[in-house]
């Protein structure tokens, strides 16, 4: 009795320690007053409506969910692809080629995000959505690959060997055989691209000019000081996050079971 | 149907196959048997095109293969792990050839069930691979591959995975498929009993290397090679040499044999060709006897030779054993270094 209590008060002090401040997020997102601190005075819904009412944030809103969607697309199809060319190829230089495709996860987005910048530069493109959806595919494709690759077994490569020998070119053994046996890691790939893209902060900021997405936005709107408006779209983005998560996870459990 | 020549294939420094030639004919069912490494799967991966050979020339159906991916081939592979789709229907399964091959959807349907009712799977056409059972993932990998009408059908160990009775069950089922449907089979097994009951011609293999081939009996009774004579089954190799035209051995005379004076030879008899006989020319001390149920296997020491022998299970037993055989038993092969 006493190790159980002792376990379940460890298990509570650990949410707790995670959950504690979107709660406090979320809570002062209610706050009716000009500060989100405490005391909490009553609940009120203005903020959540003077964000739903800006149109700069829900312009900024809207292109993180197209930044997000394109980025996670273009990361999961090119994840999916490098991790079936190195499962069935007999690829030289194979290892090399895995540890090439993982090292972004091993560099910061900082110095990602500068690279790029400076990649930018010398290309001679200009900052726009467009290379924030870059950044993110570059950031993302790692994590996808590494996904795919793992659910590349020795089944999958097996069935797309007997597809060729029934007379199927490369194309359709992807789309009639490989893509669907590996379907939900595809979908995990992709939903948890969205939710890395949707919070990016750092890659974003530093390859957009004129159209901006949330995290952004809401930088700006931090400079102008606290503010439960603030707390109000950070609720609506973790909001969002854990539907997405959620989505992956029954994703890969309706599969499962 | 299959004329291969020369075909080489090295993994870095190691042969895997080592310049193999073999002609196999129209709707002839041949059988690949070896040990695991013996190269009968590398030779069965070049014919299907899953690999190419280092060197060598390969033709099907009077075509060179060179160069034509297994997508082009006129052969189907049933793999060892069956390699369903796994998300498709039986029924879609079995249409995938024909899907490749731009069928109609209402000819592939009506030939996927005739196929299913082929392999005996009448109605199981609407299951999912998971649902089946191996013996009938089996048929459906039989099914699938047989669809397309293939001129060759490769199957790759396709027993290995199952128990021994449904095994010998399936071997009968199999010629009696490849009777109906009239394409050339080549089969991979290491099981030398299914090779025999199955094979017109059988592929003895060991080391990248063809010992010997034939039809099974040939092969059984009268093999080219020691490696193809012990792998088919127990055999007795008796040291004998040619002497005034007879086959002298440590256990005496053996009759008339053919060869230059003097050349040293073994002779091999099987050990059901042994039998009990107190006129006998072989007389032994009884080592070892096993009940083995149709018959009792016993070691006898004879002239300082182990020899094995398959008798009856009536046989009496006794401390002297004395054996008899035809001469026309034994077969001679040269001694090998």
């Amino acid at each position: 009795m006493r190790r159980f209590a002792l376990c379940a008060g460890y298990m509570g002090a650990l949410y707790a320690f995670i959950l504690l401040p979107v709660g406090v997020l979320v809570l002062f997102s209610f706050q009716d007053g000009r500060l989100p601190i405490p005391p909490f005075r009553g609940p009120t819904l203005r903020w959540h409506e003077a964000v739903l009412t800006d149109r700069r944030l829900m312009a900024a809103l809207w292109n993180s969910a197209v930044v997000a969607a394109g980025s996670s697309a273009v990361a999961t199809l090119l994840g999916f692809l490098a991790a079936r060319g190195l499962a069935t190829g007999r690829l030289a230089g194979a290892a090399a080629i895995r540890a090439a495709l993982l090292a972004p996860l091993s560099v910061s987005y900082l110095v990602i995000g500068l690279g790029l910048l400076a990649s930018l530069n010398l290309a001679g493109l200009g900052l726009s959505l467009w290379t924030v959806a870059i950044g993110h595919s570059v950031i993302n494709l790692p994590l996808c690959f590494a996904i795919c690759a793992a659910a590349m077994g020795p089944a999958v490569v097996q069935a797309e060997r007997a597809a060729r020998d029934l007379g199927a070119g490369e194309g359709r053994v992807m789309a009639l055989v490989t893509a669907p046996m590996i379907l939900p890691a595809l979908a995990a790939a992709f939903l948890l691209s969205m939710t890395f893209s949707w919070d990016e902060f750092i890659i974003a900021f530093l390859l957009s000019r004129f159209e901006v997405t949330l995290p952004v936005e809401i930088w700006s709107l931090l400079r102008g000081g606290l503010n439960p408006k603030t707390n109000a779209v950070g609720s609506l983005v973790f909001l969002a996050s854990a539907l997405v998560v959620l989505a992956a996870e029954l994703a890969l459990l309706r599969r499962k079971g | 149907m299959i004329a291969a020549r020369a075909l080489t294939r090295r993994f870095g420094a190691q042969v895997a196959l080592d310049a193999v030639s073999l002609t196999v004919a129209a709707g002839e069912y041949c059988v690949l048997l070896g040990p695991s490494g013996c190269g009968k799967t590398t030779l069965l991966n070049i014919l299907g095109g899953f690999l190419d050979p280092t060197s060598g020339v390969l033709e099907i159906a009077g075509k060179p293969m060179t160069g034509v991916p297994a997508a082009r081939r006129p052969t189907t592979t049933v793999f060892q792990d069956y390699a369903l789709f796994p998300h498709m229907t039986v029924a879609a399964n079995v249409a995938f050839g024909l899907r490749m091959r731009g069928w109609p959807r209402a000819r592939r349907t009506a030939r996927a069930a005739e196929m299913l009712a082929l392999v005996g799977l009448e109605g199981a056409g609407g299951k999912r691979p998971a649902d089946l059972s191996g013996g009938q993932k089996q048929r459906v990998a039989l099914a699938r591959a047989l669809a397309v009408d293939p001129q060759v059908c490769l199957l790759d160990e396709p027993l290995g995975a199952l128990d021994l009775g449904l095994r010998r069950a399936m071997q009968a089922e199999l010629r009696a498929i490849q009777r109906r449907v009239g394409a050339t089979f080549v089969h991979v097994t290491h099981d030398q009993d299914e090779a025999m009951a199955i094979a017109d011609r059988l592929v003895v293999m060991n080391r990248g290397r063809i010992e010997d081939e034939g039809p099974p009996e040939r092969v059984y009774r009268r093999p080219a090679t020691r490696f193809a004579a012990a792998f088919l089954g127990e055999t007795n190799a008796i040291p004998a040499r040619v002497a005034g035209g007879r086959l002298a051995t440590p256990l005496g005379d053996f009759g008339p044999a053919g060869g230059a004076e003097g050349a040293r030879l073994v002779a091999l008899i099987r050990p059901e060709h042994l039998r009990p006989d107190p006129d006998g020319p072989i007389r032994g001390r009884l080592r070892e006897a096993v009940f083995q149920g149709q018959t009792r296997r016993v070691t006898v020491e004879a002239g300082g030779i182990a020899l094995v022998a398959r008798l009856p299970v009536a046989a009496p037993l006794a401390e002297t054993v004395t054996l008899a055989f035809d001469p026309a038993d034994i077969h001679c092969l040269p001694e090998e270094p």
